[in-house]
């Protein structure tokens, strides 16, 4: 039980002590705040615009949000068509792999090009970062369904829908978790990039903005946003794997 | 004469490794009386298994016929088929796995949950019924995975090594719960193993089968009065039975 709090505590002391010595050194060396702002003027930096944040912060949300469903969607066609005939896996998989081998940096300008400076290029560049894990994930996690219980279901002269719900479907749900995992992580910055480049709200907008009239204050404020954002939507994979999964908990208990 | 309720004519079945050929079966044919409890003992890699697969429908031979209840076997048929490991689904808890081949079936959640329930204690069960697979020892998986075979609507059942996995004692407690079990839900079962005590003790016959490529040794009746208790493994006619065996094993 000490040992648990001790475990709890440790990174949590190590924090501040990395935020104490960041400010000591700002303050000593007397640091411009343009060039490295204190902690203490991000946090006020926070709290005073927080209205104009969180409204920035809402529409970076909507992107991740729409572009981590899209991502799904097309990730569980492509698992489904590419375990579904193999064929398919062995012409889909290359292109796949060099979709993520461009940069995203490169990409998003031309995704831009192509859907305008709105939303959509936005939940597109969100979209093709995450799709990839999800994908890959649940292909793997296709392939490795047993056999053997796929003849059980034979015998038992399962129907396709039986045999997908009862046995696919949890079976491929540990990858698809882990994928998820992956690409909520990845969500919040592909919605970054994407405003970088253009568009009128979102997080990625005001950090351009803030570093044009040299506020790095805001932007480190931003980034704290975006790092407690992502941190979030990790955490929230994890409990909807923990939600989802019951039959993992009791295994872990044991 | 009893119906046959299984019959393997001349089967042939062989797979490929690396483009080579390997000859798996060899003209392998045996039948299984209504009632009936037929064991196949062979060396491991003797292709047993494989035995099970073409009597089920999910592999197709080479050469050869198969007939279950008197019809010619193409596809999965639905039998009682049991494969090694207990393969209980590890996302359902032990009442919902046991109930699979119902709810398969298309018959109601809460009648086919009823039925489960009413067999549990017989399989030793009752309580565990909310239990995921991962929480139970070896020997309950095995049991709630006979308890999901029995339920299948067959009157034929196929066992691949359900003890093998097992240590001895909790194994030789199987056996003789077991014995019960199919005399009391009366099937015909065909049982792959290669333990020799195993074979004798349960069958009313069994099959020698030979290393790679596997074939038919030899058939023995196996005369010994049922019920059997444990102590019929050192009556004088199992020893017999048993030499009989090793010398069919050694000589293959």
């Amino acid at each position: 039980m000490k040992k648990k709090s001790l475990n709890n505590i440790l990174p949590l002391g190590i924090i501040l002590a990395l935020l104490a010595l960041w400010e000591t050194v700002c303050r000593v060396f007397a640091i411009p705040d343009f060039f490295l702002p204190t902690p203490s003027s991000i946090a006020r930096a926070l709290a005073g615009n927080l209205p104009l944040l969180l409204k920035h912060t809402t529409a970076t949300f909507y992107a991740v949000v729409a572009g981590l469903a899209l991502a799904m969607v097309v990730a569980v066609a492509l698992a489904l068509t590419m375990d579904r005939w193999p064929l398919a896996k062995r012409a889909l998989y290359p292109p796949l792999v060099i979709s993520q081998a461009v940069p995203i940096f490169a990409l998003a300008p031309i995704i831009l090009i192509w859907l305008g400076v709105d939303l959509k290029p936005k939940i597109a560049v969100v979209a093709l970062v995450c799709f990839f894990p999800l994908a890959i994930n649940l292909v793997e996690g296709l392939e490795q369904v047993n056999p053997e219980a796929l003849d059980l279901m034979q015998v038992m002269q399962a129907g396709p829908g039986f045999i997908f719900q009862s046995v696919l479907l949890p079976a491929v749900m540990p990858y698809f978790f882990s994928g998820l995992k992956i690409s909520a992580t990845y969500s919040v910055m592909g919605a970054i990039i994407g405003e970088w480049l253009g568009g009128s709200t979102g997080l990625g907008v005001y950090m351009t903005r803030s570093m044009y009239s040299f506020k790095t204050d805001h932007m480190f404020a931003a980034i704290l946003i975006v790092v407690v954002l992502s941190l979030a939507l990790f955490k929230l994979a994890g409990f909807l794997a923990w939600l989802f999964m019951p039959w993992e908990r009791v295994q872990s208990k044991e | 004469m009893e119906p046959k309720r299984l019959v393997l004519s001349k089967i042939s079945s062989s797979y490929y490794s690396e483009d080579r050929k390997l000859a798996v079966l060899n003209r392998v044919s045996l039948d299984v009386k209504a009632g009936e409890f037929v064991s196949l003992l062979g060396p491991s890699g003797s292709g047993k298994s494989t035995i099970l697969k073409i009597a089920a429908g999910l592999l197709k031979p080479d050469r050869g016929r198969v007939f279950a209840n008197g019809r010619e076997v193409t596809g999965a048929v639905k039998v009682g088929y049991m494969p090694q490991q207990d393969l209980l689904l590890p996302w359902k808890t032990l009442l919902e796995n046991c109930a699979l081949p119902l709810l398969a079936e298309g018959k109601p959640r809460a009648e086919s949950h009823r039925r489960v329930e009413k067999l549990l204690p017989v399989f030793g069960l009752a309580g565990f019924e909310g239990y995921y697979p991962g929480q139970l020892s070896g020997g309950m998986k095995q049991r709630a995975a006979l308890l999901r075979t029995v339920l299948i609507d067959s009157n034929l059942m196929l066992l691949d090594e359900p003890f093998a996995a097992l240590d001895t004692i909790t194994r030789e407690n199987l056996q003789e719960w077991m014995m019960s079990i199919l005399h009391r839900f009366n099937r015909s079962v065909l049982f792959v193993t290669h333990s020799i005590d195993e074979a004798i003790y349960l069958s009313d016959r069994i099959y020698m089968i030979s290393d790679r490529p596997g074939r038919i040794v030899t058939e023995l009746m196996v005369g010994l009065p049922r019920p059997r208790s444990r102590t019929v493994v050192t009556s004088s006619r199992f020893l017999n039975y048993k030499q009989e065996l090793m010398g069919a094993l050694a000589g293959a």
